[in-house]
């Protein structure tokens, strides 16, 4: 975070082609099947994250919660889990990915017609609608659309559906944060 | 060896742990070179500007389908062993919904946030607060929403049994689907823009800033 890029660096690597990084991306899953029987998710593993920060801000009320019960094993931290260790090493994988393309760079993204404390009351509102809807969805873009879709659950398509059409919903509220 | 490893009990602990930590940082490797730790970019699609997440999702997920179908075939993954995806479809279609509104609203979802944070988007780790809240909110309100969380039960159901087709004859369709997918976005791409001007100034602007050129779109 924060952090400059050398100062005579002038140009970042181009993003690969959809296609072939969507080719990379569907290898990665199958072979997350092939070694543990499930895909990739993202959201379990902030579940897991808030079960612990229960646990650690008031001891009892993660497991005591009808749905934040179920991420508590007694003796073991809910943070001590194959989705935590796998979003660790998406964090680790975006770095790298960002660093060895000169894209590792402090900002806050934004369109150009919106300022920056607009843009952050916005990014947490966005992500508490979400962090809300993953546990409805049983899953987000990751656990559902991309895990479920492959594996060609009918739940999982029809979230997809959803989400296309929540965002088109409500793009033209928030074009100004973007456009 | 034939899979799922983990299932048939050939992983240990730690293997597994650093097995999941290996698969996601391939994941957070391939979706920052997709262009996806870039909120702007993520949105785009909403505003019919960039294409990029309705194009890496579709193939990511049909390169994925075919090679599940393919190990199946060929021996090498017992698909009875995968993990059964149960639909629930009335909270699944209502969380869509709300996943899409806060996407657009937020910029990311939760694994692109993760990777945006780590790229240095201070708005990214804003948004992953915000999920724990929504987290803590949910479990909050969970007994109120206990009965909606199990409706819409439909148990284990594929597409292929929903369409009583063979699942190859679901991938078929499915490619035919996305190739006409792909079709209507050249389309869209191809159509003159009024405002290219608009986004082209800010885009230099914000390069110039950056100290890079040519990155964005």
């Amino acid at each position: 975070m924060g952090m400059e890029l050398k100062p005579n660096r002038r140009s970042s690597r181009a993003y690969w082609a959809p296609f072939v990084a969507g080719g990379a991306l569907g290898l990665t899953l199958l072979l997350t099947f092939y070694l543990t029987g499930h895909g990739l998710g993202a959201s379990g593993a902030y579940t897991a994250a808030t079960a612990a920060l229960l646990e650690t801000v008031a001891p009892g009320s993660a497991q005591n919660n009808s749905y934040l019960g179920s991420y508590i094993t007694p003796g073991r931290s809910p943070l001590y889990s194959w989705i935590v260790f796998e979003m660790l090493g998406v964090i680790v994988g975006g770095f790298l990915g960002a660093v060895t393309a000169g894209r590792l760079k402090g900002q806050i993204e934004r369109g150009p017609s919106i300022g920056r404390g607009s843009r952050l009351t916005l990014a947490f509102a966005g992500g508490l609608v979400m962090g809300f809807a993953t546990r409805l969805a049983r899953g987000c873009t990751s656990g559902q659309a991309l895990s479920g879709g492959a594996a060609m659950a009918l739940g999982s398509w029809a979230f997809m559906l959803a989400v296309f059409a929540g965002g088109f919903l409500a793009a033209p509220f928030v074009r100004r944060e973007w456009q | 060896m034939s899979g799922p490893l983990e299932v048939q009990g050939l992983l240990s602990e730690a293997w597994r742990l650093a097995l999941g930590f290996v698969v996601g940082l391939l994941f957070g490797f391939f979706l920052e070179r997709a262009g996806f730790g870039s909120a702007r970019k993520l949105t785009g699609v909403f505003y019919l500007k960039d294409f990029a997440v309705p194009k890496v999702m579709l193939s990511a997920i049909l390169v994925a389908m075919v090679g599940l179908l393919t190990l199946g075939r060929v021996g090498s993954l017992d698909l009875d062993l995968l993990a059964a995806m149960p639909t629930y479809i009335w909270p699944q279609l209502a969380g869509g919904l709300l996943l899409g509104i806060g996407f657009v609203v937020g910029g990311y979802c939760p694994g692109t946030s993760a990777v945006a944070a780590a790229s240095g988007k201070w708005d990214a780790l804003v948004f992953m607060a915000g999920l724990v809240t929504g987290i803590f909110s949910f479990a909050q309100l969970f007994d109120r929403l206990e009965s909606f969380y199990f409706s819409g039960d439909l148990g284990d159901v594929t597409l292929a049994d929903w369409a009583g087709l063979p699942p190859a004859g679901v991938v078929f369709l499915l490619l035919l689907m996305a190739g006409a997918a792909f079709w209507l976005i050249g389309r869209i791409e191809r159509r003159p823009r009024k405002d290219e001007g608009d986004l082209g100034e800010h885009t230099r602007r914000s390069n110039a800033v950056l100290g890079v050129g040519g990155a964005q779109s």
